[in-house]
């Protein structure tokens, strides 16, 4: 699968909204829209670094860097690519 | 499993089974005093220090024990049999401020703090809950504000286990909608901590209330990211301590078991042992199968976490929710087959009564930890089936 959909797929899994025909574009916000609970935050670093090999340093904890699919992705190619 | 792992994993076994030991003769015959007093006693405490006990789960070169999980789990359920107040102090120490520390702090901090804690040097406590606010934690009302290359910091929290005692906190506050997290020691300044008294249980956690007052903290004292404090640093902390609560609520289960199974076996009534009476034998039956239960539960919870697999969390919270229900309710159940005595402080049944219910509470509440299995429940096990209506009609 390739890294967007993977991402996508993750979120998708944790959704805390329950209508099956729920939406959001990949530069929606996933946490200002309501779509995750407090916990996700945590659980998504933990699923990236664990499932990408990757270390998230603090000065990339940004909210923001976790707050859509493309910044998601973004986050996970500039670390996998060694630009800090 | 190989000769390297096996070894490994039977020195943590060996590690656990000397706790046991030390906890059954250093910590159980004073549980009922500490309880009574109101405090814990600072040459256990330098006792523990002395054998990695405060740090069980850090790495080696903090001065840990460097246990996995599981055994850290295990580790935490000895101690919290022998005394719910010491398992207290690891599950602040170790869980909340050193498993944060090791995940968020920076090089310099852990090893600023962690050998200290390790050492018993420096005792810590989390500082997040207020007067106000509880498991709203996003909406702390103590301030900080950014002064240069510092932090000032302004108000209340409540209900800090170890506060009274504490020689530094992790406090979390906010500023226009951002909560981060601060490394505060209490000589930084204006810092007063008042005992609460009159507490049901955790009577020598030396729970406080804290007042920070212009309270300036350097901008290296941030943990985590800032603004990250809620997201991160809280939920991370909390992790750890759902974790060490579910553990504790199996210790309680088990003592509870161990307790109700002596009276039952040795006091008779009607001409007959406790045990020979059905319905007793009922509550000893269903006491055991929730005692096991939450020992699975718990031990699925540490191997997750030891396997830093994604469903760590959630199952942590299952664990969590289980335990400390199941606690209770072997608790209350070991009162009841006490009948009289279950209510004198002359049994530790009532003790463990009053403890068993501090579980369902601390660590997000049994009410928090239900709506977070429900939604994760909602979306895992939501399958989607074809719509046969439309199906049958050709569409």
């Amino acid at each position: 699968m390739e890294l967007q959909a993977k991402v996508r797929s993750y979120i998708e899994n944790n959704l805390v909204v329950f209508e099956e025909n729920v939406q959001f574009s990949d530069d929606d916000n996933i946490f200002e829209r309501g779509f995750v609970n407090s916990l996700f935050a945590m659980k998504l670093l933990n699923y990236i670094e664990q499932d990408f090999g990757i270390t998230v340093d603090n000065e990339d904890l940004d909210i923001a860097n976790f707050s859509t699919v493309n910044n998601i992705v973004s986050l996970i190619e500039k670390k996998r690519s060694g630009v800090s | 499993m190989n000769t390297k792992t096996r070894s490994i994993e039977a020195y943590r076994r060996q590690l656990v089974e000397e706790a046991h030991v030390f906890a059954d003769r250093e910590i159980r015959p004073f549980a009922a005093d500490f309880d009574e007093r109101g405090q814990l006693s600072k040459d256990l405490i330098g006792k523990m220090a002395e054998r990695g006990y405060l740090s069980a789960s850090f790495p080696e070169r903090y001065g840990g024990l460097a246990l996995d999980p599981v055994h850290y789990g295990l580790f935490t359920e000895v101690i919290g049999k022998a005394c719910c107040n010491v398992r207290t102090l690891i599950t602040v120490n170790t869980s909340l401020i050193g498993e944060t520390l090791l995940r968020y702090g920076t090089e310099e901090q852990k090893n600023e703090w962690l050998p200290k804690i390790a050492s018993g040097e420096k005792v810590g406590a989390f500082a997040l809950s207020e007067p106000l606010v509880g498991s709203d934690a996003k909406n702390v009302q103590t301030a900080y504000r950014r002064e240069g290359n510092k932090y000032v910091l302004n108000g209340k929290k409540k209900w800090i286990s170890f506060g009274d005692l504490a020689d530094f906190f992790i406090v979390i506050a906010g500023d226009r909608g951002q909560v981060t997290a601060f490394l505060v020691e209490r000589t930084q300044g204006d810092i007063t901590s008042t005992p609460i008294q009159g507490m049901m249980a955790n009577r020598a956690s030396h729970i406080a209330e804290i007042e920070f007052k212009n309270v300036e903290v350097p901008a290296e004292n941030v943990l985590g990211p800032v603004g990250g404090g809620f997201a991160y640093i809280v939920s991370t902390a909390l992790d750890h301590g759902r974790y060490s609560i579910a553990w504790a609520g199996v210790a309680i289960a088990q003592e509870a078991v161990n307790a109700m199974v002596a009276y039952a076996r040795t006091r008779s009534q009607f001409g007959e042992r406790l045990h020979q009476h059905q319905l007793i034998k009922g509550m000893i039956g269903d006491s055991i199968t929730q005692l096991h239960a939450a020992r699975a539960l718990c031990r699925k919870a540490g191997e997750l976490r030891r396997d830093r697999d994604a469903e760590a969390v959630i199952e942590t919270s299952i664990a969590k929710y289980f335990a400390s229900k199941a606690a209770m309710q072997l608790a209350t159940d070991n009162v009841q087959i006490h009948g009289g005595n279950g209510i004198s402080n002359q049994y530790p049944a009532e003790r463990l009564f009053r403890e068993a219910k501090v579980l369902e509470i601390i660590e997000g509440t049994s009410q928090l930890q239900q709506q977070m299995i429900s939604d994760y429940g909602l979306q895992k096990y939501f399958v989607k089936r074809p719509n046969l209506s439309e199906e049958r009609s050709g569409h």
